[in-house]
């Protein structure tokens, strides 16, 4: 009895469909989020008109007008109207993506390199180091965000360079605090003691052992924040402390536009709902892949 | 609890200090020569002197920070450099503005925050639920995308400009010192403002209230005093008391925000507010009035994080014993 039962399924084989791999996985989730498929598709046609401005463009955005200064959408040719110097106000979003986009991600890429290595010493190292780095961490993390990148790029007196050194001190801390949990966590797990006891150095155990283990939260935790970036340095750029005039910005374009809201209302709106739309791609792409490349998720 | 108050307060003073340093050290990282930073640029020599010896330019740089830091704990922050009033006056009647903004703005702000937040966590799982959750998740999402200063223009644009409902900027006739929050007329050039301001956390403020509310709802009591009979009405009320300190927690990061937000966004309407003069120090290159208007915000960030830290405290004893 037992010999027959057990040839059975051996006679009829069932075929399970192939298992999708990770990347099936996630393409899968995705095809079910329309939402993060659509603002995926926009932040890469932003970035793309940021970077192939010059061949899109149909003007160029340093050419000043004196006739045409402050036109209404569609003026000759003008889809979205001049600004108050009669330059071309598509134009200059067009190159403005640009100063934003390097903006928004050079603070988050230094930000996560610095913050993250701290995060990594003062967890690992623990004792008096990971005191000391973390107290001074809170610190600047006392302060709101807006509040200290003004403060810093105030004080070193503004432009794109200054400005994102500022930006890229407000997101160490908070770089730092994620690290810096997540190698606590993974620092006490019997592999890494295993590791150690097999004689490995600290440098060994830091590379092979935790590096692997800190890199996605940090990963998923910076690319949060490019849309942050984003909206901070325009926040500069409009105060007058980020890009200098007459390079194209879209917080230097609100600043100076908005002089001009009596006369050409919705023009003087359009570098804003730049800003807008591009932070928020960046932000809903973020939120959408986190939760489709996230394992534990099912 | 006096053990908790203690305990917050012993690590909450060497924040403060830090904090201090740091705007002590803006002066530093100023480009060129401290002394040429927070003089007038026609400073003679007279001054030059009397500016060496109350900042201590001559000492060594810890003796500096003390002389600086008793100084400032005396509400002396030197002198504008642009305006040659004592920073103290600028700061203290800019903070005033500020903060008029802010008692309207976060009341309104939490309190649509909250009341969609539980509407939508205690709304059935139907069609309104669905909708509602939708509307949370969108306002939070723009919430935090939209740069605050552009929403306020496009409101400006809206109601002043195309609908001329409101003032577009200024605080009426009678400027900062004639405004008065009684007064029906000058009530009108805080609506805009107020409004942009308090827009922008509501959909944080929604989603958050709406999981608290939820994870509490979820938990076995509630269902114990549903079996109990309680009306819906009853019910909430419970769940509203289990959710607060969660809530009060997001409350007083808000709070921060606003009072960030408001350097970006009071420039926008002209109001004579903490924003507006660092707009204006910015512009000068205003060292002092820089950095006593950085160290007031801040201080004011660290003390509104420890009164939520205390009342949360003061809440839940969980938190307590933590």
């Amino acid at each position: 009895m037992n010999s027959q039962t057990l040839a059975l399924p051996a006679a009829a084989p069932v075929r399970l469909p192939p298992r999708p791999g990770y990347w099936g996985m996630v393409g899968g989730r995705l095809r079910r989020d329309p939402v993060t498929v659509v603002f995926c598709l926009l932040m890469l046609a932003i970035v793309l008109a940021a970077v192939f401005a010059p061949l899109i463009s149909p003007f160029d955005p340093y050419k000043e007008s004196i006739i045409f200064r402050l036109k209404p959408f569609g003026y000759r040719g003008h889809p979205l109207g001049t600004d108050e110097l009669g330059r071309d106000i598509l134009a200059r979003i067009l190159y403005g993506g640009r100063s934003a986009l390097l903006m928004g991600v050079g603070p988050v890429v230094f930000a996560g390199l610095v913050g993250g290595s701290l995060g990594v010493l003062a967890g690992y190292a623990g004792g008096w180091v990971g005191t000391l780095v973390m107290r001074t961490m809170d610190v600047f993390y006392a302060f709101p965000s807006v509040l200290l990148a003004v403060a810093i790029s105030g004080a070193m007196g503004g432009g794109m360079l200054n400005g994102m050194i500022a930006l890229a001190l407000v997101f160490i801390p908070a770089v730092c605090r994620v690290a810096e949990t997540a190698t606590t966590q993974v620092r006490g797990l019997d592999f890494v003691e295993a590791a150690r006891a097999t004689g490995a150095g600290h440098l060994m155990i830091v590379r092979h052992h935790l590096l692997g283990n800190v890199l996605a939260p940090v990963l998923v935790y910076a690319s949060s924040l490019v849309s942050v970036s984003i909206l901070l340095a325009s926040g500069l750029s409009f105060l007058g402390l980020g890009v200098r005039p007459p390079v194209p910005d879209w917080g230097l374009m609100l600043s100076t536009l908005r002089q001009a809201i009596y006369v050409q209302p919705w023009v003087c709106a359009v570098p804003g709902a730049a800003i807008f739309v591009t932070s928020m791609c960046f932000n809903l792409v973020s939120d959408g892949l986190r939760s489709a490349m996230d394992v534990r998720l099912r | 609890m006096a053990r908790t108050i203690l305990w917050r307060l012993l690590y909450a003073l060497p924040i403060a200090f830090g904090v201090s340093l740091v705007c002590f050290m803006l002066v530093y990282i100023a480009p060129g020569d401290p002394l040429q930073t927070v003089l007038p640029p026609d400073a003679n020599a007279e001054m030059i002197e009397i500016v060496k010896r109350a900042y201590g330019f001559d000492k060594p740089l810890p003796v500096q920070f003390a002389q600086w830091l008793w100084r400032a704990a005396h509400g002396d922050f030197g002198l504008s450099v642009a305006t040659r009033r004592p920073v103290s006056l600028e700061v203290g009647g800019a903070l005033a503005n500020t903060m008029v903004l802010a008692v309207f703005a976060v009341p309104l702000s939490f309190a649509v925050g909250a009341g969609l937040g539980t509407l939508a966590g205690c709304a059935p799982p139907g069609r309104l639920g669905r909708t509602l959750d939708r509307l949370v998740t969108g306002t939070a999402v723009m919430g935090v995308s939209v740069p605050n200063y552009w929403l306020g223009l496009v409101l400006v644009i809206v109601f002043a400009v195309e609908l001329s409902w409101l003032p577009a900027s200024g605080m009426g006739m009678g400027g900062s010192d004639g405004f008065s929050v009684l007064r029906w007329a000058d009530l009108h050039y805080l609506v805009l403002p107020v409004v942009t301001l308090a827009l922008v956390p509501v959909g944080i403020i929604a989603r958050s209230t709406r999981a608290a509310v939820l994870e509490v709802r979820g938990q076995d009591f509630v269902t114990t005093l549903r079996a109990k009979g309680l009306t819906e009405l009853a019910v909430v009320r419970h769940v509203l008391k289990n959710a607060a300190p969660g809530m009060l927690a997001v409350m007083g990061l808000q709070f921060g925000y606003l009072m960030g937000g408001s350097i970006l966004v009071e420039p926008v309407f002209a109001w004579p507010g903490s924003g507006t003069l660092l707009g204006r120090a910015i512009v000068n290159r205003d060292v002092p009035v820089l950095q006593g208007a950085i160290l007031s915000l801040a201080l004011i960030f660290v003390a509104t994080n420890l009164a939520v830290d205390l009342l949360q405290a003061a809440m839940d004893p969980r938190v307590r014993r933590a």
